[in-house]
């Protein structure tokens, strides 16, 4: 047997193996100087997914180059999600820090956690097979479980966690099933071979179909769409909010990998039945997210519900592919890089809005009720202006980059001819400018009751100011990032 | 330099109120100062706009085309002719006026009041000069986000029932009308540009819901009856500046809107919408008239006043010919001079007395002399006295009405009773008769900087009363081109 053996072509898979290395290092590092210097072990976080950049940079191709026997590729698409995901990680880790060295949360294991699902999610993005594709998921989600649960004190994180784990295992359950029904159809765990068994025609479509639904509700699960959102809510309010943040940015962009590689590069031969599921789906979540989250009252399960509403908008491009039965890739290209483009401005928004609460937030204090952001705008103007451009920029108001988003996607539905669909999903985003309305009108128009200064140190506030201006700057300017995802995709599929 | 005359009159503005925001509400002073040059200088760049526009041409002036987004093909496309050119002067004027309202009134963050109107003030220039359907669409929307504010912030008791209402009626509107623009894009295989769509064909069925979209939006912008009644509610609780913007130019968009989309890109929709379009017009100036009437409040008489004249507005232009037309827009832009002094009228009596009712009014002439000259005035102008503005868009329009149907005509002219009577009924019970309570007799009569802004726009209303040519003017050759293009069909 072990004559067989080639060593696969690790370069690749170079940034995940760097990070894998790095955080042995964080671990010895945490161990002999957790206790007096706990510094380090952020730094060193930080430093390891700079690196990992780095390396995905340096290493990206042109092709897209498949390894360990197909089971990994590493395309275009691969790189820039993986960017996204560094970048968006890196963020969480200054805007976290204060809070979490406040409540005593800075542990190494938070650190650690955080890069093994940094880790899991770059598996996702570059998995090109049911396996790994599963590895990676599992990989991001118990490290989620844990971070969930960081604070093992707090009733409620313990409580949203066992939550998350229950149904989060659930899904898995459901995907693997889903996966198995497909290998059994096609014979193929590789999702080219997959793909190229469909495309040959000679598969059982009844078990295919079946195996489809699971998948699809996996892929559900991951992104928060209604039915399969119960547990968005629960986890983003009980989570500490460092942990909602880190959630809420990231893990989006990594299921939306999923959902594209699993669905178009693998299934794309049942895109006719997929998208419908989708259409339901989508319209569901943006319905019931955007309803929901007017009656919240903390703020950090109004965003839930709006990630619920948001990962609808943003399925409106995926499920726009394909038009009147066939594919053309130009179309196809236009509806998958809108939906990209609409979780990477999304999961910038994310960031911004869950940075308000951090910014707000002090030793012994969360800031995630709505009353806790009245007469923001006496406190401070310029943090106001900055959380008034995030909530616009959610509600789809120009000049913002959440309104490009929303464009994208409607256009990609209606060039497939959902029109009925746009209109539906733009109505409902009129229901959704309500409650992002109503915390401008908390900012500005009321008086403020927590008059307390805002404590956050130098680092949150330039980055949330930056936060801000990126999310008003690349509305003014949306085409580069649009190109972006572009050309990600026409590189890769 | 005059290629760029639009951007400077969009950017001057907008950018001119980052160091009145930065400035920072504890130094008033500078921050006033501040925001008179921005706005004077806002002006200023729009009066070459004028001077240098040739009124022959019908088609687009000042034009100025870059990529903007390649990705869609949106551009930064900018140009005006005859029917928009004046409204940017209009609104460059207007908020030089609403500055100088607020100078003293103001007690609350000013700087963020001034910054909110210079902003807002850019980004309607931006709708008036939009070629481009994205571009258009981002600065229609963007706007309602400084009037959110300034309703919400600086505004009555009910502020924020307004404010909310305001935007989400607006957002209604807008986002159906976005929806339409992207199956235009997608229609005319990958364009954005106003100019082409207005050459698309477009068959019968999409033309009708292409129009019903944009009549969505335009008229609650404009307001018509139904969807007018997010108006009062914002006009009563909004700042006198808020009023005056809201009546003079933000109203004007929704009017504008139908003569930039709905007339030229689906002709036939709306000509055959058209009888419906006037019904609605009608029932606006009558019913709306005499709602009016009864008004005990004068920012809602004045508001209601408004969606009357708007009706009429709406009116010229669906009976398709050339006097319905101009003197539709000649009524637009005197309503603006009417309508933003009228709010300013009662805003300098608010300031004083703290109240709207007109019952708490009386004898306002013994106290103060000379505004009362002034508001008699331009009560006059609003409901279409002769040698003012308001007569001649109003007459144009009739006569255009009695050349369609003569019924027509009879019934838009009832206007003229109905105006006047509501409005000198007001000014009969607010300025004349014996000082009706001890806070009107404590009235002090209106300062150098009142006079200032108020006889600056009874100058304007009595200028264009007398001698409307130099606005008819303009409009001519790009309304007689409207029409024409408006009379074939695209099917």
């Amino acid at each position: 047997m072990l004559n067989n053996f080639v060593m696969p072509d690790l370069y690749p898979a170079a940034p995940e193996i760097f990070l894998l290395l790095m955080s042995f290092l964080v671990l010895f590092v945490d161990l002999f100087f957790g206790a007096t210097h706990r510094w380090m072990a952020a730094m060193l976080t930080g430093v390891s997914l700079l690196g990992a950049a780095l390396i995905t940079l340096v290493t990206s191709d042109a092709q897209p180059v498949l390894t360990f026997s197909g089971m990994f590729i590493d395309d275009m698409l691969a790189d820039f999600l993986k960017l996204m995901t560094y970048f968006a990680v890196l963020m969480m880790l200054v805007y976290s820090r204060q809070y979490l060295a406040d409540r005593g949360l800075d542990k190494g294991e938070f650190y650690l956690l955080v890069i093994y699902a940094t880790m899991g999610m770059m598996i996702m993005i570059s998995a090109a097979n049911f396996i790994t594709m599963y590895l990676g998921l599992e990989l991001m989600s118990l490290s989620l479980y844990g971070l969930v649960a960081i604070d093992r004190d707090s009733t409620r994180s313990t409580e949203a966690a066992m939550k998350y784990f229950v149904l989060g295992a659930l899904a898995s359950g459901l995907l693997l099933y889903g996966m198995s029904m497909v290998y059994g159809a096609t014979g193929s765990l590789e999702l080219g071979g997959i793909a190229q068994a469909l495309y040959q025609g000679q598969t059982e479509k009844t078990v295919l179909v079946f195996g489809l639904v699971f998948i699809v509700a996996g892929v559900a699960f991951k992104l928060g769409l209604v039915p399969f959102h119960m547990w968005i809510p629960d986890v983003y309010h009980g989570a500490p909010t460092a942990i909602t943040m880190f959630i809420g940015s990231a893990p989006k962009l990594a299921a939306f990998a999923m959902a594209l590689r699993l669905l178009v590069y693998g299934l794309l031969g049942l895109a006719a039945d997929w998208q419908k599921m989708l259409l339901v789906l989508a319209v569901l979540s943006i319905g019931l997210g955007n309803l929901a989250a007017i009656a919240q009252t903390n703020l950090k399960r109004m965003l839930a519900y709006s990630a619920i509403s948001h990962m609808g908008y943003m399925v409106l491009g995926l499920m726009s592919g394909m038009v009147a039965g066939k594919i053309d890739p130009f179309t196809a290209t236009n509806a998958y890089s809108s939906a990209l483009y609409y979780t990477v401005a999304y999961v910038l928004m994310s960031l911004g809005a869950f940075g308000a609460i951090l910014l707000l937030s002090r030793a012994g204090y969360e800031a995630e009720n709505l009353e806790d952001f009245k007469g923001l705008n006496k406190r401070s103007p310029w943090f106001a202006a900055m959380m008034l451009i995030m909530m616009f920029s959610m509600a789809g108001i120009p000049f913002f980059i959440g309104f490009f988003a929303k464009f994208a996607v409607l256009l990609a539905a209606i060039k497939a001819g959902y029109v009925a669909v746009a209109v539906i999903a733009v109505m409902f985003s009129l229901i959704g400018a309500f409650y992002y309305l109503r915390v401008v009108k908390l900012m500005y128009f009321d008086a403020p009751v927590d008059s307390a200064p805002i404590t956050a140190g130098l680092d949150v506030r330039v980055l949330f100011s930056l936060n801000g201006i990126a999310v008003a700057g690349l509305g003014l300017f949306p085409n580069e990032v649009m190109m972006l995802c572009t050309t990600a995709l026409l590189r890769s599929v | 330099m005059n290629q760029q005359l639009l951007s400077l009159a969009i950017w001057v503005p907008i950018l001119g109120a980052l160091p009145v925001f930065w400035a920072g509400s504890d130094r008033r002073c500078l921050v006033r100062w501040l925001a008179l040059a921005v706005a004077v200088a806002g002006f200023l760049v729009t009066i070459p706009l004028y001077t240098g526009f040739d009124p022959k041409i019908a088609g687009m002036q000042f034009v100025e085309q870059a990529p903007w987004i390649p990705r869609f093909n949106v551009q930064y496309f900018l140009g005006v002719d005859g029917i928009s050119m004046p409204f940017i002067l209009l609104n460059a004027f207007i908020t030089v006026m609403v500055v100088l309202a607020g100078w003293e009134v103001i007690e609350e963050k000013q700087a963020q009041y001034m910054g909110a109107f210079l902003v807002m003030s850019g980004l309607m220039n931006g709708i008036f000069s939009a070629l481009d359907g994205v571009l258009f669409y981002v600065f229609f929307e963007a706007s309602l986000i400084p009037m959110y504010i300034i309703i919400g912030v600086w505004g009555g008791p009910n502020r924020v029932y307004a404010a909310i209402k305001f935007f989400l009626y607006t957002l209604l509107g807008s986002l159906l009308m976005l929806v339409a623009l992207l199956w235009l894009f997608l229609e005319s295989r990958g364009s954005f540009n106003i100019l082409d769509w207005q050459q698309l064909q477009i068959g019968m069925k999409p033309q009708i819901l292409i129009f019903i979209a944009f009549l969505v939006s335009f008229a609650v912008k404009v307001p018509m009856w139904p969807v007018h009644t997010w108006l009062p509610d914002a006009h009563v609780e909004a700042p006198t500046g808020g009023s005056v913007v809201l009546a003079a130019i933000a109203l004007k968009l929704g009017a504008y809107g139908f003569v930039r989309f709905s007339l030229p890109i689906v002709p036939d929709a709306a000509h055959y919408m058209a009888n419906f379009m006037i019904t609605l017009s009608l029932i606006a100036v009558v019913y709306i008239g005499f709602v009016a009437l009864v008004q005990t409040d004068m920012k809602k008489l004045i508001a209601y006043s408004s969606i009357s004249h708007m009706g009429f507005v709406t009116l010229g232009f669906f009976i398709f010919n050339q006097l319905g037309i101009e003197g539709a827009l000649v009524q637009m832009i005197s309503h603006g001079f009417v309508s933003g002094a009228m709010f300013l009228c009662v805003g300098v009596m608010y300031d004083r007395v703290h109240s709207r009712q007109i019952a708490d009014y009386g004898g306002v002439v013994h106290t103060m002399p000379k505004f009362a000259a002034l508001f008699v005035f331009f009560a006059m102008a609003n409901s279409g006295l002769p040698a003012t503005s308001g007569f001649v868009g109003e007459f144009m329009v009739i006569l255009g009405a009695i050349k369609a149907n003569f019924w027509l005509g009879f019934l838009a002219a009832t206007t003229l009773i109905l105006g006047a009577a509501y409005t000198l009924w007001m000014i009969k019970r607010v300025v004349y008769g014996p000082v009706g309570n001890h806070h009107v007799a404590e009235m002090q009569d209106i300062s150098g900087r009142e006079f200032l802004f108020l006889a600056l726009l009874a100058l304007c209303v009595l200028g264009m009363g007398l001698y409307p040519f130099p606005f008819t003017e303009v409009m001519h050759a790009s309304v007689d081109n409207l029409l024409k293009h408006v009379a074939v069909s695209k099917l």
